[in-house]
């Protein structure tokens, strides 16, 4: 599975915490804060001194760690659970947490369709074994600018694609959501539905994009897209589609829910690109989720860092033009 | 107790109350209760308060006429001027929170963001009115060109909303109520001056309007 060195991946080592100083900083901090100064030493101090109390499915998964995990400290499970963009629970970042609670994750099955040899129907179950899973570290950049490191569990998206045998037609993957308005009490306002995006088949196969199951080696929390999403680490995180119940191999690009919405702000491509800001916002910078009040933005990077293992697949694209 | 002396007491209310969303903004950064996000919370919850305050601030001469409380002109200056506050902290959390004071960075946006423009503006326009508030200005600048100087404050409010309907992405609930209501406020306005109550349009210095 270990097909890269890490030294391959484009990776900021520069800020790379020693972990130990790290924790060192933390015990200190904590310090501070039960001192009464947490309002001067960020997040860490409360983190420290309050375990997350996010409910959590609980559910331990085996895995095994991978090369291309970020070397960077991930974000923490609070953040990374109560920060959420998915529409169909609300549109404010604490309501997934508060409202995904009504996903029913079981029974659950994703249909593969279209341009495949082999179309089938997959039970949950079956698909989280169809391949080790492991732990994959990574950036996730958003398209309205801050950003997080996800210790995600799951496997590449390959697997499932060489199972269903894609036809010579099959040039494009779509992703569809679940919609359902009983599950979901915020489905059908604001945005197109079913949530839709989609990828080019190599941007599918390519070993950095995964089917994810699993966040800090448990099952998957509803709002983070439980039972089974896709993470494209080197996007803006609304092309990681959330909640699968189709995956559709398709001659055409697909029509996509955000690039559908608004086609001048959000691309199909939508490759994280710091020269290639949105209308309304500059991408040059990012907020790293979990720095606190006092921390400075950090510039965004090229493909979110990963551009040597990703860069060729646009060689001789405009970038602009295909934002 | 005099009617006077109660409104004295009701302003001291007010006064200490209208520093409460900053007062919940402290206790919530001393527990480390901002969310994920801190410099975002911070941001929206000034940036709303500032918008609250400019539309009460408004609200003042509709109300004043429509309940028949004419002393409750005595609240706009400070409501105004909580706008102004709350709008400068705003603006300060998005230069100094959010961006260090990298002006290369904020800069460019306020002239390349059309949604940072309009908010810059709507503070912009809000910095005379803020400086021409005491009675003293009043009095030197005369009346009518004080009026006249202070219709600013419909442009900022308009500036203001129109910052936070181009800032939401897609869910634009929370700036139409903003708009909604400041449509209502502004169309009370219009609907004086256009029904000929000029009487009632027409502000005397007294009782400002």
């Amino acid at each position: 599975m270990l097909t890269k060195k890490p030294s391959e991946i484009d990776l900021p080592y520069s800020e790379v915490t020693p972990k130990a100083a790290y924790f060192d900083r933390r015990k200190f901090m904590t310090g501070l804060g039960l001192a009464g100064a947490a309002a001067l030493v960020g997040r860490e101090a409360f983190q420290m001194a309050q375990p997350d109390e996010v409910a959590h499915a609980n559910t331990k998964l085996s895995f095994g760690k991978s090369a291309y995990s970020d070397k960077q400290t991930p974000t923490s499970l609070k953040d990374i659970t109560t920060y959420n963009n998915f529409y169909e629970f609300g549109t404010d970042k604490d309501e997934p947490a508060e409202y995904a609670g009504t996903l029913k994750t079981r029974p659950w099955t994703v249909a593969i369709e279209g341009e495949v040899k082999k179309p089938q129907t997959i039970d949950i179950d079956s698909l989280v074994k169809l391949a080790p899973l492991e732990e994959r570290i990574y950036r996730h950049r958003c398209v309205e600018g801050w950003s997080m490191v996800i210790p995600w569990i799951g496997f590449p998206l390959s697997n499932l694609i060489n199972r269903a045998q894609p036809t010579s037609k099959a040039k494009f993957v779509q992703f569809v959501t679940l919609f359902d308005r009983q599950q979901m009490p915020h489905a059908g306002n604001v945005l197109d539905w079913p949530y839709s995006e989609g990828l080019r088949i190599d941007e599918a196969m390519h070993p950095l994009t995964i089917l994810v199951f699993g966040l800090y080696g448990e099952v998957l929390p509803n709002q983070n897209g439980a039972p089974v999403r896709i993470h494209v680490p080197w996007k803006y995180g609304f092309k990681s589609a959330k909640s699968i119940v189709k995956i559709r191999f398709v001659e055409q690009q697909p029509p996509t829910t955000w690039s559908g919405m608004a086609p001048n702000e959000y691309g199909f491509y939508s490759n994280v690109n710091p020269e290639v800001d949105h209308p309304r916002w500059s991408q040059a910078t990012e907020r790293v989720i979990g720095g606190g009040l006092f921390a400075a933005r950090k510039p965004t990077q090229m493909f979110n860092g990963y551009g040597k293992l990703v860069a060729g697949m646009y060689n001789g694209m405009d970038l602009r033009k295909n934002y | 107790m005099s009617r006077s002396r109660l409104i004295s007491i009701i302003k001291a209310f007010v006064f200490i109350a209208a520093l409460g969303p900053l007062g919940y903004l402290f206790a919530k950064a001393l527990q480390n209760d901002l969310g994920a996000n801190p410099v975002e919370f911070v941001t929206h919850a000034t940036g709303d308060t500032a918008l609250i305050f400019l539309l009460c601030s408004l609200a003042i001469t509709p109300l004043r006429k429509l309940a028949n409380l004419p002393d409750l002109i005595r609240f706009r200056r400070m409501l105004g001027l909580y706008a102004f506050f709350y709008a400068s902290l705003h603006l300060l959390t998005f230069v100094g929170l959010d961006h260090h004071f990298h002006w290369a960075e904020v800069l460019p946006d306020v002239y390349k963001r059309p949604f940072v423009t309009a908010g810059f503006t709507a503070w912009l326009l809000m910095v005379p009115l803020a400086l021409t508030s005491t009675t003293w200005s009043i009095r030197k600048m005369g009346g009518k060109n004080w009026q006249t100087l202070h219709r600013l404050v419909y442009f900022s409010a308009i500036a203001g909303v129109v910052h936070y309907w181009w800032l939401v992405k897609k869910d634009i609930t929370d700036p139409l109520i903003y708009a909604v209501i400041l449509a209502v406020l502004l169309g009370y306005r219009l609907a004086v001056k256009f029904s000929g109550g000029r009487r009632a349009a027409a502000p005397s210095l007294a009782t400002g309007s």
